[in-house]
């Protein structure tokens, strides 16, 4: 591998990972409570909206058979057979974008039944997106460099 | 990094040379894959619970994508049990080449079939109906069944392996993505295959057969088309043949000519986009209409499926490459520089599958040990509960198997595009925009 290519390279990787903290909204913590319609293959709401701190409690209400909710990175998950609403509360202390799952087997495509939980801002997709405008730009330098 | 010719290594030669250590894969493989049929058509009908798509649709898909093809190309196609009932039958013969051959009809594919149309058309049959094929076992057991029965029939009519080489929808794209892997089957020294008499390696001899995929070994220059079955290995009788180790993506600084190669790397991108959005979005209108097959949604969802692979995705290319100037065709550019689609493309299979595998992982413990779902509990693992694994990593390692993807597309863009005299920039360009779509539908 050129060695400008190489150097190029880990200056992109260490600009991403010097990015500057991305702005934090000071939005004061507050209960936040949503009723989650589930019914064979999604949920309604399918994406939820708090602020990280929030306390959030999801009602989770059955239209057909059992189904549940898994939040991945929280690992906390429950169920709700038909027609009984079922509630789970707890606070999003971590940011960003962490989808839920159907956590009983309710039919064909539920493995696929998957809503999304967003806490604050994405910070994951703006930096990975970041990274790569600064990985493209990084590479085409080096080809000029190269020539 | 130079090449390291690993058949060099007394242990890895004497194991290709051997007929035996294949066979004893190929015999558990064929009867795993039996098994699957038969588990996909008697077993219960929870997906989930069941063998064919357990095994099949988790299992085997994380070792093919995630290990298989990145690094072995297509190692798994010198496994593959779907050819091999067919070309016994085919042969006469399980190892060495009998004595009289079976007279089946052993015509040659007809010269308009001789690309890899018809594997295009048969993955995207298979991608269409691609949510109820992975989720409802029966269909998977079909399906299985139809391909081995599909290699028998195939190899009775035709020569060789007509249905690896031109109709199996697995082996396009593992052909299309093994040009990137780190594995290559080459011949050692061009002059001895050109001053060898009867080609043994591609017409057989009486110690082995002639290459089944219809590749002569002397003129293999890109892993596409050949399928590791080793044969040319056993039969060369000069010992020119060898497995080597190489650098990353080294075919693809050969760009191909060819639109149905091409097309195939469009094919396997934006299924990848799709899957990412329908299966793993948060939108249950296009599961369903992606799962209720042969209602008006399903009709408008294939038809948007088409319309992105078909229209949308190469049509942005096109128009892209629009913009740069150059003394080749139109056609001879976009055939050329879609080779940097390729490890977009792969890397997007990557990050789109691990989201899949990880998630549904713990399932295989479960069925290994009731594969029918009949509440047997064979190792004491079939109650074992439904656990996401690693979704905390799973962010950063879809990011960063993308931004890489990214990477490794842009210096391949800058290499097909020196061979062609045009500008980069578009192609480079449309892979950040392709990648930001995909980063957004998986994050």
């Amino acid at each position: 591998m050129n060695p400008r290519f190489s150097l190029l390279l880990i200056l992109t990787a260490g600009l991403a990972v010097a990015f500057p903290p991305l702005p934090v909204p000071t939005v004061a913590p507050q209960a936040r409570t949503f009723q989650v319609d589930a019914g064979q293959f999604a949920y309604s709401p399918s994406k939820i909206f708090v602020n990280p701190g929030d306390t959030v409690t999801l009602e989770l209400v059955s239209t057909d058979v059992v189904h549940g909710i898994y939040i991945d990175g929280y690992d906390i998950s429950f169920e709700a057979d038909p027609g009984q609403t079922q509630t789970l509360t707890f606070i999003a202390d971590k940011p960003g974008s962490f989808r839920f799952r159907c956590n009983v087997t309710c039919g064909a495509m539920h493995p696929f039944m998957i809503g999304k939980l967003m806490v604050g801002t994405n910070d994951w997709l703006y930096r990975s997106v970041g990274l790569a405008a600064l990985a493209v730009l990084g590479v085409t330098i080096s080809r000029k460099q190269e020539v | 990094m130079t090449k390291i010719e690993l058949t060099r290594i007394p242990f890895i030669k004497n194991a290709f040379k051997s007929r035996y250590p294949q066979l004893a894969v190929f015999i558990v493989m064929l009867i795993g894959y039996i098994f699957a049929i038969l588990a996909g058509l008697i077993g219960t009908p929870v997906g989930s619970h069941n063998f064919s798509i357990v095994f099949v649709w988790i299992a085997w898909w994380a070792i093919l994508i995630l290990v298989a093809v990145p690094f072995f190309g297509r190692g798994w196609c010198a496994i593959c049990p779907i050819p091999l009932p067919g070309e016994w039958l085919q042969r006469g013969a399980i190892l060495t080449p009998p004595d009289k051959r079976p007279k089946w009809l052993n015509l040659r594919v007809p010269k308009m079939f001789r690309n890899i149309w018809l594997q295009n058309i048969s993955f995207l049959l298979l991608a269409l109906f691609s949510s109820v094929l992975l989720t409802t076992p029966n269909i998977t057991g079909i399906i299985l069944a139809a391909m081995l029965f599909t290699a028998i029939g195939l190899g009775a009519i035709f020569e060789r392996r007509a249905f690896c080489r031109y109709l199996c929808p697995v082996g396009g794209f593992i052909g299309l993505y093994s040009q990137a892997a780190p594995i290559e089957l080459r011949i050692k020294d061009k002059q001895v295959c050109v001053t060898c008499e009867g080609k043994p390696c591609y017409n057989g001899s009486s110690i082995g057969f002639g290459c089944p995929w219809d590749v002569f070994p002397g003129g293999l220059t890109k892993n596409t088309y050949c399928g590791l079955c080793m044969e040319c290995i056993r039969t060369c009788p000069h010992d020119n043949i060898a497995v080597n180790l190489r650098p990353f993506s080294a075919d693809l600084a050969k760009p191909s000519t060819r639109m149905d190669e091409a097309f195939k790397a469009f094919i396997m991108l934006g299924s990848a986009i799709i899957y990412a959005g329908v299966l793993l979005g948060p939108w249950g209108t296009f599961k369903d209409a992606a799962y209720n097959v042969g209602s008006s949604a399903w009709f408008m969802y294939a038809g948007i499926f088409l319309s992105i692979i078909f229209g949308i995705l190469p049509g942005f290319f096109t128009l892209g490459l629009l913009g740069t100037k150059g003394n080749a065709t139109l056609k001879h550019r976009f055939a050329s520089l879609s080779i940097t689609l390729i490890p977009l493309g792969l890397m997007f299979w990557v990050a789109f599958s691990l989201s899949f595998v990880l998630t549904n992982a713990s399932y295989i413990l479960a069925s290994l040990s009731d594969p029918l779902g009949l509440g047997w509990n064979l190792f004491g693992t079939a109650n074992t509960a439904w656990q996401p694994m690693l979704t905390s990593i799973l962010a950063p390692a879809q990011a960063l198997a993308l931004v890489g993807g990214l990477i490794w597309s842009a210096r391949t863009a800058q290499k097909a595009a020196n061979e062609v005299k045009v500008s980069p920039i578009p192609v480079i360009v449309y892979c950040f925009i392709a990648t930001s779509i995909m980063l957004w539908l998986l994050l």
